[in-house]
């Protein structure tokens, strides 16, 4: 694959995550949704740091910890990541992304 | 600095944040006095200071939803029949409304939940209870029961309220303090206090059991029914937080139940 058709993503700054015993939830504050992750999308979820490509992340994160076979693998975690982007979780850009400070960081009562 | 005129005013503290309210109408201020009888203070200290302004009736609709928003450090807050600042760092605001309890009712429980948040507290629906020193909170959507776990609660229970809990966030641990904010038992809590030794999420059953709730679903189960108004992304994950942080510290349960007091001989 070509340097120019990787995808990278990141984490929104716009949400609330706790991992809770082997679950992660995470609550969205725009849409005060709440999500949880299952184990792969937990591992996507991360190593979502925006300098980190999706394709190196299903390498070394999904093909290197379970057996499964890479094509499949980089399926599931297209579908995992734009379900994600869908919900405002993750951010995804052919460039990598720079980090982004909080922005909720407004004093309020 | 003190204004030329001073108009009369009611200390309402609930939750151990006294709150005064400023009104040109004695009438109006009486039927405060009355409305949250065991809660007004007779301190001259109040952290914060609402000036109330009335307005003439003019066939407004309190079927509304609220509106709260954050805007120039101030938050605001309306529905049909009020409209009301908050200025949490000058600790002062503004309330216009008519003569009638259900608005201020209103604009205290919401500004209690700017309050508590910042305090990793909470409102939640759900009734509450102290027993042996210990307080019980039974959260539920309208008709869960919440009320119904009130009215059942035994003689030597204190009734903290069967609508609206107050859950404060103490020297490490949960407590839950009486209210005045009812529901259809019309009745004040008692304003007295104790730590949280159990979230009972309510539903209505053929027999009464007791099941463990934890980890995604004690979390879940306690945010749907925390009372939240503000949609600041800042707010939502301090709830969030908050709601996470409970969980950890005390145990969550689904309660089902029978509604006769027999259910009462379950709740220890």
């Amino acid at each position: 694959m070509s340097e120019n058709q990787k995808r990278y993503v990141a984490r929104s700054t716009a949400i609330a995550a706790r991992a809770l015993g082997d679950e992660l939830m995470i609550m969205s504050a725009i849409s005060s949704t709440l999500f949880t992750l299952n184990e792969t999308a937990m591992a996507i979820w991360e190593a979502a740091d925006g300098a980190t490509s999706l394709e190196e992340i299903v390498s070394a994160r999904i093909c290197g910890r379970y057996d499964v076979v890479p094509e499949v693998a980089m399926k599931d975690a297209e579908e995992v990541v734009a379900e994600l982007a869908g919900h405002g979780l993750l951010l995804v850009s052919p460039e990598p992304i720079a980090p982004a400070g909080s922005p909720v960081s407004k004093e309020l009562a | 600095m003190k204004t030329a005129i001073q108009s009369a005013e009611v200390i309402v503290d609930i939750g151990g944040q006294p709150i005064r309210l400023c009104c040109g109408d004695p009438r109006f201020l009486d039927m405060v006095r009355q409305r949250y009888a065991g809660y007004v203070s007779s301190t001259s200290d109040a952290k914060f200071e609402f000036e109330i302004e009335l307005a003439e009736p003019n066939g407004e609709s309190r079927d509304e939803d609220v509106q709260v928003s954050w805007n120039s450090g101030q938050w605001h807050m309306a529905r049909g029949d009020f409209r009301a600042q908050f200025n949490p760092a000058a600790l002062r605001g503004r309330i216009r409304q008519t003569i009638n309890p259900y608005s201020l009712d209103s604009v205290l429980r919401i500004v209690h939940t700017l309050l508590l948040a910042r305090q990793g507290g909470f409102l939640v629906h759900a009734s509450s209870a102290v027993r042996n020193g210990k307080a019980f909170l039974f959260a539920g959507i309208s008709g869960a029961g919440k009320t119904t776990m009130a009215r059942l609660a035994p003689a030597d229970a204190k009734l903290l309220t069967d609508e609206i809990s107050y859950v404060s966030f103490l020297q490490d641990r949960y407590i839950a303090i009486g209210t005045p904010f009812f529901g259809e038992l019309s009745r004040v809590g008692e304003n007295v206090s104790a730590p949280i030794a159990c979230l009972y999420l309510l539903a209505k059953g053929d027999k009464n059991t007791i099941e463990d709730v934890s980890g995604v679903d004690a979390v879940r189960g306690l945010l749907e029914n925390i009372l939240f108004f503000a949609k600041e992304p800042e707010l939502v994950t301090i709830v969030f937080e908050a709601a996470c942080s409970f969980v950890k510290r005390v145990p969550v349960r689904r309660l089902t139940f029978v509604p006769d007091n027999r259910v009462w001989e379950l709740i220890v």
